[in-house]
C-alpha cells in the first residue's frame, strides 16, 4: 500500500514534471542561476583561501645568533619553540648554510666574493626562521624569546617588521571577515529567488490542491509529486550548472591563476568534479524539496 | 446519513450566510437544495465538505460530528462524499481517465481495481472515447460527466452536487440529471443544489427551499417555488 502510493507519487511527480513544459524549464533556469552562485562562491573561497595562505606564508620572523653561538645552543632553542602551541614551523639556518646561501646569491658580485676571501672566518651567525600559525601570534613568540634573554640571541627581527605584519594580519582578518559576510549574503539572495520561483509555479496549482483535497487525497499524497518535482529541478539545474562551469573555468582558471597566483581553478574542478557536483546536486534537490513543502502548505489547509 | 443541527455562518456582521439551520437527510434520498444565488446554498454544502468551518452548530455525518475530524482524518470522510461543482474543478493536468483514476489512487486502490472501475464508469458517462482527452479538450457537458464519473468512481455514499448544470444547455443538463438519477436509484444518496426550477419540478423528490440563510419550506414530493 505504502509501496504503491510512493510508486504513483514519483510516477506523477515525473509525469508533471514533463507535462510543465516551460514552467518546469523557467524553474530550473532560475535554479541554475541560484547553483551558479554557490558554485561561484565554493571556487571563489577555494581562490581566497590560496590567496591569503600564501600571503600568510610570506610573514614570518627570523631570530640571529651571534656567531659564536654554539650549534647545541640553538638546536636546543628550536626544540623549545617547537612546543609552542603558536609556532607552525621552524627552520634552522646553520652559520655555514647563511654563508653558502649569502655566496649563491651574490654570485656575480666580485667585490662581495672578494672581501668574503679575506675573512678568515664566518661572518654570518645561525638563524632561526619561525612561522606562527596566525600573525597575531609573532607577537607572544617574539615576547618569549625576548624574556627568556638568551645571551647568544643577536637580534629579533620582529620590532622592526612589527608594522608590516600587523597591516597584513589586519588584511587577511580582514579578507576572511568579507568572503565570509559576501557568502552569506549571496547564499541567502539565491535561496530567496529559488524559492520564489517555485512558490510562484505551485501557485498555479493552487486551485488543484484544494481539488485534490475535495476528493479525499491526503496531504502527503498531494506534496508528494511537487516534492518529486522540486527534486527533479534542483537535480538537472546542478548538472546544467556543471556544464557551464567547464568551458567558463578552462578560460577563466588560467587567468584567476595568472592574476591571484593562486591553484589553477580549473584543475580544482575537474579534481574535485564529483564533489562539487554532489554538492550542487544535494544543495538543488534540498532547495527544491523544501521550496516545494513550505509553498503547498498554505493551499493545504482545506 | 447528514444531520444539520443549528448551525449558523457568519462571515461579518453584515453578512450572514447560514442562521440556525437544522434538517437531516435520510440514507437513498435525493434532495434539492433550493434558492435564490445568495442564499446560503454553497456555504451549506462546503461546511458538509468541510471547506469552511460554521460559526456554530454542528454538521453530523452517520452519528460522526464532521468539523471534529483532524486533517489526517479528513481524506476518510471526503472518501466516501463524492462532489461535483459547477465550475466542474477536474485537475487541468490531468487527462479524463486519469482525473477518474486520482480519487481512486488517492485513496490507496490497487491498479487492477483501478483499471476496471474507471473503465465502467466511463462507460456510464458514455465517455470511453474521450477518456485521454484533457478538460481543455472536452466540451462543458463532457467536463461535467468527467466530474460525476469521479464522483462516483469510489462508490460513494453520498453525491453532493453543487448547482452542476449551471453552465450547461438543456440538452446536457438533462443528461447530468439523468446521471444523478440513476446514482441515486442504485442506492446512493444524493444532496442537489440548483435553482434550476425546472429540473427540480422534472424530479419531483424532496425540496428543501432557503432564502437569507433560513429554510422557509421543507417539502417531501415539492417543486420550485419562491
Amino acid at each position: 500500500m505504502l509501496l504503491i502510493k510512493i510508486r504513483r507519487v514519483i510516477k506523477v511527480g515525473f509525469i508533471n514534471f514533463w507535462r510543465n513544459g516551460w514552467l518546469s524549464l523557467a524553474t530550473i533556469l532560475v535554479m541554475v542561476i541560484t547553483l551558479f552562485v554557490f558554485g561561484s562562491l565554493i571556487l571563489g573561497r577555494v581562490l581566497l583561501n590560496a590567496t591569503l595562505a600564501q600571503l600568510q606564508d610570506k610573514v614570518d620572523i627570523t631570530v640571529y645568533f651571534k656567531t659564536d653561538a654554539k650549534e647545541e645552543e640553538v638546536i636546543a632553542i628550536k626544540d623549545k619553540l617547537a612546543k609552542l602551541n603558536e609556532v607552525q614551523d621552524i627552520i634552522y639556518i646553520s652559520a655555514d648554510k647563511a654563508l653558502s646561501d649569502f655566496k649563491d646569491r651574490h654570485l656575480n658580485n666580485a667585490l662581495i666574493a672578494q672581501s668574503l676571501d679575506e675573512l678568515a672566518e664566518n661572518p654570518l651567525g645561525a638563524s632561526l626562521n619561525i612561522k606562527a600559525k596566525d600573525p597575531a601570534q609573532y607577537e607572544s613568540i617574539s615576547r618569549f624569546l625576548e624574556a627568556s634573554a638568551i645571551s647568544s640571541i643577536d637580534k629579533i627581527n620582529y620590532r622592526q617588521n612589527k608594522v608590516v605584519i600587523d597591516r597584513l594580519s589586519g588584511i587577511l582578518k580582514a579578507a576572511r571577515t568579507a568572503g565570509f559576510g559576501t557568502t552569506l549574503v549571496l547564499s541567502l539572495i539565491a535561496i530567496l529567488v529559488a524559492f520564489n520561483t517555485i512558490r510562484l509555479a505551485i501557485f498555479t496549482s493552487k486551485d488543484e490542491i484544494t481539488v485534490m483535497r475535495l476528493v479525499g487525497a491526503s496531504s502527503r499524497y498531494i506534496r508528494g509529486p511537487f516534492v518529486v518535482e522540486g527534486v527533479m529541478h534542483g537535480v538537472f539545474a546542478a548538472f546544467i550548472t556543471m556544464i557551464i562551469f567547464y568551458p567558463l573555468l578552462l578560460w577563466l582558471g588560467p587567468l584567476a591563476e595568472q592574476f591571484f597566483g593562486g591553484p589553477n581553478l580549473f584543475a580544482y574542478y575537474v579534481s574535485n568534479f564529483f564533489q562539487l557536483f554532489g554538492i550542487l546536486i544535494l544543495v538543488g534537490a534540498f532547495l527544491g524539496s523544501l521550496s516545494s513543502l513550505i509553498a503547498t502548505r498554505r493551499y493545504l489547509k482545506v | 446519513m447528514v444531520y444539520f443541527d443549528k448551525v449558523s455562518k457568519i462571515y461579518s456582521p453584515t453578512s450572514t450566510a447560514l442562521d440556525d439551520v437544522s434538517f437531516s437527510i435520510e440514507p437513498q434520498e435525493f434532495l434539492s437544495l433550493v434558492g435564490q444565488s445568495g442564499a446560503g446554498k454553497t456555504t451549506l454544502l462546503k461546511l458538509l465538505l468541510v471547506e469552511e468551518k460554521p460559526t456554530s452548530g454542528k454538521i453530523f455525518f452517520e452519528s460522526q460530528d464532521v468539523h471534529a475530524l483532524s486533517r489526517g482524518e479528513l481524506p476518510f470522510l471526503r472518501r466516501r462524499i463524492g462532489c461535483v461543482f459547477q465550475d466542474f474543478r477536474l485537475l487541468s493536468s490531468k487527462t479524463a481517465y486519469e482525473n477518474i483514476a486520482f480519487a481512486m489512487e488517492a485513496a490507496g486502490r490497487t491498479d487492477e481495481d483501478i483499471n476496471s472501475s474507471v473503465s465502467q464508469v466511463l462507460e456510464v458517462v458514455g465517455l470511453v472515447d474521450k477518456s485521454w482527452h484533457f478538460p481543455h479538450e472536452l466540451s462543458g457537458g463532457e467536463k461535467q460527466r468527467v466530474a460525476i464519473a469521479r464522483a462516483i468512481v469510489n462508490q460513494p455514499d453520498l453525491i453532493v452536487a453543487d448547482e452542476p448544470t449551471g453552465n450547461l444547455d438543456p440538452l446536457n443538463t438533462r443528461e447530468i440529471i439523468e446521471v444523478l438519477k440513476k446514482i441515486n436509484e442504485i442506492g446512493t444518496t444524493v444532496l442537489l443544489a440548483t435553482h434550476n426550477k425546472d429540473v427540480v419540478n422534472a424530479l419531483g423528490k424532496r425540496v428543501i427551499t432557503i432564502e437569507k440563510g433560513k429554510i422557509i419550506r421543507d417539502d417531501k414530493g415539492g417543486r420550485y417555488v419562491i
